[in-house]
């Protein structure tokens, strides 16, 4: 059953016609890779998804409804959480403002405060602290748990390890590891190929727009073609 | 000059600073969330005065025309959000070119319903006493107008600051859509903001209305000092309002005590140099 689907959408960003017609499916209790160069389509598609830019053609179901025109906070309280390319933490909020705000469908599956800090411990040591004095990491870690804050049934994870050092990253990459194990359902875009390969359970390879390539992760790393022409590796 | 002097006049720039905070802080908010320039939060000063007038007319309680008078602002400005700004969707030209609009509406609405005369509020009795501390007189109506100033300010300041509510309002300046990444609903929040607005706007306007009088007009005379206000404190910032009420309150009174001649120069000055210095104002964002 997938918890997510995505149907033939085509997005415009401003004039540029961005998304070309693009589909995918998101299994349930699954981390699905969406892999691509830079500037193909990949942060639009989440846009798309969340609706901060819906598309004109196609339909994105969600749940079994169809939520394409749906409005982003209300596709958020339906259980589509999201963690943003750039993190986006409100910087003038508080660590545990952040993550209050987001506070939403407790009764889902139990996120709350507790669970966040015990998912990521220095968070509790920052909690007084104003979002913009954090660290990359700091703040990629309360994205993360902002994102969780609001239960979500699937979350959209828009380059987690953007601008992180390594040994940072590995942390970030454990704790969606835990996330996995607990069944969560992820959509993870990634530019660094072989970081997402290591969680990812299928993969779509993005170029211009569209899905061009989907395998297994093994699949893709044995593919020399596919790597060298769309992923640069 | 002696320190009589600089103390009466401290005084009487702190208050009018305090009436000013009223007016700014609503405007400044809607900035922040809105990211508009609400041109008709003049008039919600304005038409909160005639309202009051009206009350006090018919029922002769000064005291029932302050609440009155910013609930019925209140609620014309939730039905301006509503009915007329959130249609146009998240487009900041067109809702402030509406504002523009509603802001001459407002102004021959009133016209036509109070007339064109210079009309007074008059306070209570009480109000109209002096309290005479060290041989200076503090008139008891200023007293009370930095009063309402500071309880507005610290009622504002707690919610903001101390609650879930003010955490969304904060988020949503801070980052609109990504608010709604998170599930706020910041139309709501734009709502419950432009509605404030116009009640603290309001309350002003009924506060104002006993010394500076309410006649056709002052919607336009007042916009700008408001303007002068939140540019100098910074757009968004509650703190920037509370400050900027106080300079401009206090630079407007100095500049009128000490040269008459070029008052308006000592508002306009400090603001033409903080835009020149730091353009977001003093606690402003970028």
């Amino acid at each position: 059953m997938s918890i997510l689907e995505v149907q033939d959408i085509h997005t415009f960003y401003g004039d540029a016609y961005v998304l070309q017609g693009l589909s995918l499916k998101v299994e349930e209790g699954q981390i699905l890779g969406l892999l691509g160069r830079n500037g193909v389509g990949k942060t639009t598609l989440v846009n798309s998804i969340v609706g901060f830019n819906p598309p004109r053609r196609g339909k994105i179901i969600f749940k079994g409804m169809d939520i394409t025109h749906v409005s982003s906070f209300e596709t958020v309280r339906g259980g589509m959480g999201l963690v943003p390319q750039g993190r986006r933490v409100f910087p003038s909020l508080s660590v545990e403002e952040n993550l209050k705000v987001a506070e939403r469908g407790a009764g889902r599956h139990g996120w709350n405060l507790e669970r966040v800090y015990a998912l990521f411990p220095h968070l509790r040591e920052r909690r007084a602290q104003r979002a913009r004095t954090l660290s990359g990491g700091e703040q990629q870690m309360l994205a993360i748990g902002r994102g969780l804050m609001t239960n979500p049934d699937c979350l959209i994870m828009d380059e987690p390890s953007e601008g992180l050092a390594p040994i940072i990253i590995q942390g970030v990459w454990e704790a969606i590891g835990k996330l996995k194990g607990e069944g969560l359902s992820i959509l993870l875009v990634e530019q660094n190929a072989a970081l997402a390969l290591k969680l990812i359970d299928y993969v779509h390879v993005m170029s211009k727009g569209r899905v061009v390539y989907s395998a297994a992760p093994q699949e893709l790393w044995a593919n020399e073609e596919v790597k060298s022409s769309f992923l640069g590796i | 000059m002696d320190t009589k002097f600089w103390v009466i006049q401290a005084f009487n720039g702190v208050s009018y600073g305090a009436l000013l905070f009223l007016l700014a802080s609503g405007l400044s908010l809607i900035f922040g969330v809105m990211r508009i320039v609400n041109l008709a939060h003049g008039s919600f000063f304005l038409l909160g005065g005639y309202v009051a007038l009206t009350v006090i007319w018919t029922t002769n309680s000064w005291l029932l025309a302050l609440p009155v008078a910013a609930l019925v602002i209140g609620v014309v400005g939730l039905l301006m959000e509503r009915v007329f700004l959130r249609p146009l969707g998240f487009d900041p030209l067109r809702q402030v070119l509406l504002t523009v609009g509603f802001a001459y509406l407002f102004q021959q609405a009133a016209l036509d319903i109070w007339g064109g005369d210079n009309l007074d509020i008059v306070p209570p009795g009480m109000l109209k006493e002096s309290a005479v501390v060290g041989g200076v007189y503090f008139p008891m109506y200023r007293v009370f107008m930095i009063g309402m100033a500071v309880v507005m300010g610290l009622i504002l300041w707690l919610t903001m600051e101390k609650t879930r509510m003010g955490a969304m309002i904060r988020a949503t300046v801070d980052d609109s859509e990504m608010a709604r990444g998170v599930g706020i609903d910041t139309s709501r929040v734009s709502m419950f903001i432009f509605a404030l607005g116009a009640f603290l706007a309001a309350l002003g306007g009924v506060i104002g209305g006993a010394f500076l009088g309410i006649y056709p007009g002052l919607d336009f005379v007042i916009l700008p000092i408001a303007f002068a206000v939140v540019i100098i404190g910074g757009m968004g910032s509650l703190t920037g309002a509370a400050v900027g009420s106080l300079l401009v309150g206090l630079a407007d009174n100095f500049g009128k005590a000490l040269f008459p001649e070029i008052s308006y120069f000592t508002i306009y000055a400090p603001m033409v140099l903080i835009l020149a210095l730091k353009p977001t104002g003093l606690f402003g964002r970028e």
